[in-house]
């Protein structure tokens, strides 16, 4: 209870560590997502509405990469970053931006899968319609686009869910550094195991929230397009 | 403007679905202007003839000419009204204004006619999937008549709706006719057929069995297929 209390005080308090390690979270995971849906969406539309060789095998590669553990991929990116990896020159490791490397990798498939999935029952709904009206193309992708938006939207906002509750690969790649790589998951894991619980707690308390505030707008979007026939 | 599409002339036609001859060696000629109706049993290959006379399914083998010219080059000047009508998850104004984006930047109160033509114009700003489903296929046609189709196809386009739309749709579909849109019409209903029918051709396990007057057919039918059919009696 006294940790709890103390959590809160943090959190009403506005503690500058809480909030620093708060705002890096939130902008490591927004830019990542932000990269990711730049690469997933053009992706997932673009295997939806192609038929080439090789396709299926491509989407079922990138399903079985919504999968893929945290922890490996944090590996892989801290192998490519490391000083004598491939990358090492750039000088990223223990960087936010080796923790958005890690997070892109970790969110694009489920934003290409996700987004396929919305766009290759669209198409197949339109295809007849869209053909009768000489409607192809830009134009075809951009209809597909706008009528599957709130569809999409929860997409991504899976992928932000995904990003800010990840803590394996960022720990690996971003190292925990105090002031400069810490994020809220890795906190959490950290303070914890040294026994301080009320920032662990506070954090905790603000990524539960976070977490409650993202799956409420998610049913809130879908609630939305359901009732609009939107959906 | 209505570009001429007639003589519609098919020839070979055939198509397979897995190995099953859907689309027998259809040979057919259509010259009259006014509505053809297309009838016969289930499975008689009704919705796939006009499926492949809209460019939508490629068949096998054989050709399909629309005055004097190959389908392809004649496939802007028509439009088709399914069964179950397709819509975009967007008003009903917004569906029109995207089937003829240049009407909409040039004329939009066109638009709005084209929905209150068929009743819609107090709906014009819902959703068009939350229309009924009489709503929906108005909607449907009004954006087919969009382009001013020198063919307009309709498969079993008032099947289950209210009276009301049926009789709007039927309303619509014989002006346009007599606009001089050729229309060629999939329907189960004999009293539809009835209706409107100019020229009746009646299909039967993908073959055309009859191509005659709606007269002629629905008073002296040549073929036992068709006898059969307008009798109601069950065809497998």
């Amino acid at each position: 209870m006294e940790a709890l209390r103390e959590a809160f005080a943090l959190i009403v308090g506005l503690d500058a560590d809480l909030f620093e390690i708060l705002g890096l979270s939130i902008r490591v995971s927004l830019i990542s997502l932000l990269v990711a849906t730049l690469v997933g969406l053009p992706v997932g539309t673009y295997l939806a509405i192609n038929d080439f060789r090789g396709r299926r095998i491509v989407i079922i590669m990138t399903n079985a990469l919504m999968g893929m553990p945290p922890v490996a991929v944090g590996l892989m990116v801290y192998l490519l970053l490391s000083r004598s990896g491939p990358l090492g020159v750039l000088g990223l490791l223990y960087t936010p931006t080796a923790m958005i490397i890690a997070q892109v990798i970790l969110i694009t498939p489920i934003i290409v899968s996700l987004s396929f999935q919305v766009i290759e029952n669209l198409e197949s709904e339109y295809r007849d319609t869209f053909r009768s009206l000489g409607v192809r193309g830009g134009r075809a992708i951009r209809a597909y686009l706008w009528d599957a938006r709130y569809a999409l939207t929860t997409c991504i906002l899976a992928g932000f869910g995904r990003a800010i509750s990840e803590v394996g690969a960022v720990i690996i790649v971003g190292g925990n550094i105090d002031h400069l790589t810490r994020v809220m998951t890795t906190t959490i894991a950290l303070e914890t195991s040294r026994g301080n619980l009320d920032l662990a707690l506070g954090l905790g308390i603000i990524l539960l929230l976070l977490s409650l505030i993202v799956n409420a707008g998610v049913g809130a979007i879908k609630e939305f397009a359901k009732k609009r026939q939107y959906a | 403007m209505r570009e001429q599409s007639l003589p519609i002339r098919i020839q070979g036609l055939t198509l397979t679905k897995g190995d099953r001859r859907v689309l027998d060696q259809i040979d057919l000629t259509i010259r009259e202007p006014g509505i053809s109706m297309i009838m016969g049993p289930n499975g008689a290959g009704k919705s796939l003839l006009l499926r492949c006379l809209h460019g939508l399914l490629t068949p096998d083998s054989g050709s399909i000419e629309l005055a004097n010219r190959p389908l392809e080059a004649r496939l802007h000047s028509q439009a088709m009204v399914f069964q179950h009508p397709v819509l975009l998850r967007r008003t009903a104004l917004q569906n029109l204004a995207f089937a003829a984006p240049t009407i909409a930047k040039d004329n939009p109160t066109e638009l709005l006619k084209a929905l209150e033509k068929v009743n819609l114009g107090a709906r014009a700003h819902q959703p068009a999937r939350m229309l009924s489903g009489g709503e929906q296929q108005r909607l449907a046609l009004a954006r087919a008549l969009l382009s001013k189709p020198g063919l307009l196809l309709l498969d079993e386009a008032t099947a289950s709706l209210d009276p009301a739309s049926v009789y709007l749709i039927e309303s619509l579909v014989k002006q346009q006719n007599l606009l001089g849109t050729k229309v060629i019409f999939v329907s189960h209903d004999q009293g539809q057929a009835r209706r409107l029918a100019d020229e009746v051709i009646f299909l039967c396990h993908g073959r055309v069995v009859e191509q005659r007057s709606a007269r002629g057919f629905f008073s002296a039918p040549g073929s036992d297929e068709a006898k059969a059919y307008l009798a109601g009696k069950i065809m497998i």
